[in-house]
């Protein structure tokens, strides 16, 4: 593989609120523990997780725009350099640039055009964006319409001209695609690859894996404020060569792999366990697991989970993951069985077919 | 045009109907009232060295004894052509009374209207601007204070403090005691509806600045200003580009429809400082029971109220594009 620049690093990321309990003493509310991402030039990133997993923190963190209350922990570097608050500063709209999720984000009393230049008049952002208009077939007339009066098809076109107006070497695209039809995400979907093809790094932040691995080249997966594996988009074409337990649930779940759930739901922030969050959730969960876990690497990816890569972890995994029913009959013996498997407070139970769209959710 | 055409029709009669039952109202509180016009206005003195004769005249005159229906209507159709009576106090056409009280009181109401609107909206925007600051605690705290002391009270506070030890500003009335009409300046003038103005000024500021606060932390917290500090936006660019332009509209509204509270503070402040204005005139008439001045001056009020929430309306439909466009293209 070719060596590309590394434009975004952030390693250790963590942020957390300040919060009042009954009135008097402060708690730190840790939204976001352990986040490991990197982005490359020209390379599309999507970090997926479910929703309320602190994603977009993620992207409010980078260009430093958290609420006064949060605070930020853990190494960002941009562009070969720590990224301060006083880099945030300058470098945000310009070499960082973020794609809001939908036209709310857009003022609604304000034209598109003077918005889109953040109300400059000179000729030359005048010209600089009509030339992005062009490009994405928007008519000259569209700046002159207020954000309310824009078509379902104009508004993507014009948010993901917004990242244009400057210079982005990174390209922040949050939950970008909400609700729209499988052709229409496509779509802007093809707007981001096209960035990141020009050589920007794009960092897509997303709840929807089957999206994400339509475009990007790296999935990170992201649970209850942690990085449970970084890997390849290509890794996801089999269950085999994903790493951690929660991305082969997530890949059992999508359509094409059977649609399968797991028990449980994500943990509040407040109810995390110690060491791996998704710990109660996994049948493979030890002692081990109860203590810090560990980022490392595993075959060409990254993964925090003690069993990922051990000769016999990984073996049981693989049996377990060919067969529903002996990966059943093995939850019910190591439940019964080995003293060491008891950290799971419930037998995991594979998929049923009746009510999964709704249980869906919680899997994912 | 027919769309203008039909707007236009349905608010003048929503105005009609709306003058008719303030009038209406009025009038039957006027004639429930426990206060026996004779009595008040001629003294009781005075009415028992009168004669049977005279006492009968003057309650034809004042009306007492007919019933109030007929008494209403016969106002009510006159009021319709054009006719407003004449008072019964002041035994001049109530139309010239009220144009020479309204000219009093416009003007002091005009610069409280405008100083309360302009010194509340900057208020507002700040203490929302720096929610939590010490500024905002300042102006949040003062505002807060204002809005829940009566407005006679404050009055009385500054009458003393002003008039009374100061005195650097007269204590009462709108001209000098003493001068000739002839002889009054405008610097005179301007001098005696100071106090009155700023009352009712310091009043207005509250609301106002409460209600723009409120709203300047909503804007500040939407996506939209996020997205904006997410492009690198600065503070300044956000309060001229987005800030402003959404507090305006609620702004507006709320200026226009503070035309009430106005007319409503200026009938106890004048009352205090003995402005000789609409407000005091409507004291008057109600204790007097001088029913035409009375209800000739409910009505100029409540179309003026109307009338500020009306262009309150309009004034929305033309800067909010949302509105503007949309209605049209709907």
């Amino acid at each position: 593989m070719k060596e590309k620049k590394v434009i975004l690093d952030i390693r250790d990321f963590s942020v957390s609120f300040e919060q009042y309990e009954k009135g008097f003493s402060k708690t730190g509310l840790p939204v976001i523990r352990n986040l490991d991402v990197t982005v490359h030039e020209g390379e599309m990133v999507a970090v997926v997780g479910s929703s309320g997993s602190g994603k977009s923190l993620l992207a409010h963190g980078i260009l430093g725009i958290l609420p006064y209350n949060a605070t930020m922990g853990g190494e960002l570097m941009f562009d070969g350099e720590p990224l301060t608050r006083k880099r945030q500063k300058a470098l945000r709209g310009n070499e960082i640039v973020l794609v809001p999720q939908s036209v709310a984000f857009l003022d609604p009393l304000m034209k598109i055009g003077p918005q889109i230049r953040k109300g400059k008049k000179d000729r030359a952002s005048r010209e600089k964006l009509n030339r992005i208009f062009r490009g994405y077939h928007l008519k000259e007339e569209v700046q002159n319409l207020y954000p309310f009066e824009l078509s379902g098809g104009m508004n993507r076109r014009v948010l993901v001209s917004t990242a244009l107006m400057g210079n982005p070497k990174l390209v922040i695209a949050d939950e970008p695609t909400p609700g729209l039809h499988m052709d229409m995400v496509r779509r802007v979907m093809s707007h981001f690859r096209e960035l990141a093809d020009q050589g920007a790094g794009v960092l897509l932040i997303t709840h929807d894996l089957e999206q994400a691995l339509e475009v990007a080249d790296r999935v990170v997966v992201f649970y209850a404020g942690t990085t449970v594996e970084d890997a390849a988009a290509s890794d996801f074409g089999s269950e085999e060569t994903l790493r951690h337990p929660y991305s082969r649930a997530l890949w059992r779940a999508l359509p094409q792999n059977g649609f399968q759930f797991i028990q449980g739901v994500q943990p509040y922030v407040k109810d995390l366990p110690s060491g791996c969050p998704f710990g109660p959730r996994c049948e493979f969960c030890t002692e081990s697991c109860k203590a810090a876990v560990p980022y490392r690497q595993v075959r060409g990816g990254r993964v925090r989970c003690v069993m990922a890569g051990r000769e016999k972890g990984a073996e049981e995994m693989l049996q377990s993951a060919k067969e529903p029913s002996a990966r059943l009959a093995a939850a019910g013996k190591h439940h019964t069985g080995a003293a060491e498997r008891r950290c799971a407070p419930e037998p995991l139970v594979a998929g049923h077919e009746a009510d999964h769209d709704k249980k869906m959710r919680s899997a994912v | 045009m027919k769309e203008h055409l039909i707007f236009v029709g349905k608010h003048a009669v929503r105005m009609l109907l709306l003058l008719f039952c303030v009038s209406a109202v009025a009038f039957t509180l006027v004639s429930i009232s426990p206060i026996d016009p004779l009595q008040a206005n001629v003294g009781q003195a005075a009415l028992g060295s009168m004669s049977q004769e005279q006492i009968a005249k003057l309650q034809a005159y004042w009306g007492v004894g007919e019933p109030p229906v007929e008494r209403f209507f016969a106002w009510a159709g006159d009021f319709f052509r054009g006719d407003m009576g004449v008072s019964l106090l002041y035994r001049q056409p109530v139309a010239k009374v009220i144009g020479v009280k309204l000219h009093n009181s416009l003007w002091l109401m005009a610069i409280a209207w405008t100083l309360s609107g302009l010194a509340g909206f900057l208020l507002g925007v700040l203490a929302g601007l720096r929610e939590g600051s010490i500024l905002d605690k300042i102006i949040k705290g003062y505002s807060l204070l204002i809005a829940s002391t009566p407005a006679f009270w404050l009055a009385l506070v500054l009458l003393m403090i002003f008039a009374v030890w100061l005195k650097v500003l007269p204590i009462g009335l709108s001209v000098p005691i003493g001068v000739e009409a002839a002889g009054v300046t405008i610097l005179d003038r301007i001098r005696h509806a100071i106090l009155p103005a700023v009352t009712l000024s310091i009043t207005g500021i509250a609301n106002i600045t409460l209600h723009t606060r409120e709203k300047m932390i909503e804007i500040m917290e939407s996506d939209y200003v996020l997205f904006a500090r997410a492009r690198g936006e600065s503070t300044w660019n956000i309060v001229k580009n987005h800030a402003l332009r959404n507090v305006l509209l609620p702004a507006v509204t709320l200026q226009f429809a503070s035309i009430s509270e106005i007319f409503g503070g200026s009938v106890l402040i004048e009352q205090v400082f003995s402005y000789p204005g609409l407000g005091q005139a409507a004291v008057t008439a109600g204790l007097g029971s001088d029913v035409p001045l009375l209800l000739g001056i409910t009505v100029i009020s409540a179309a003026f109220v109307f009338g500020g929430n009306l262009i309150a309306n309009l004034l929305y439909g033309v800067i909010d594009p949302r509105i503007r466009r949309g209605g049209a293209r709907a």
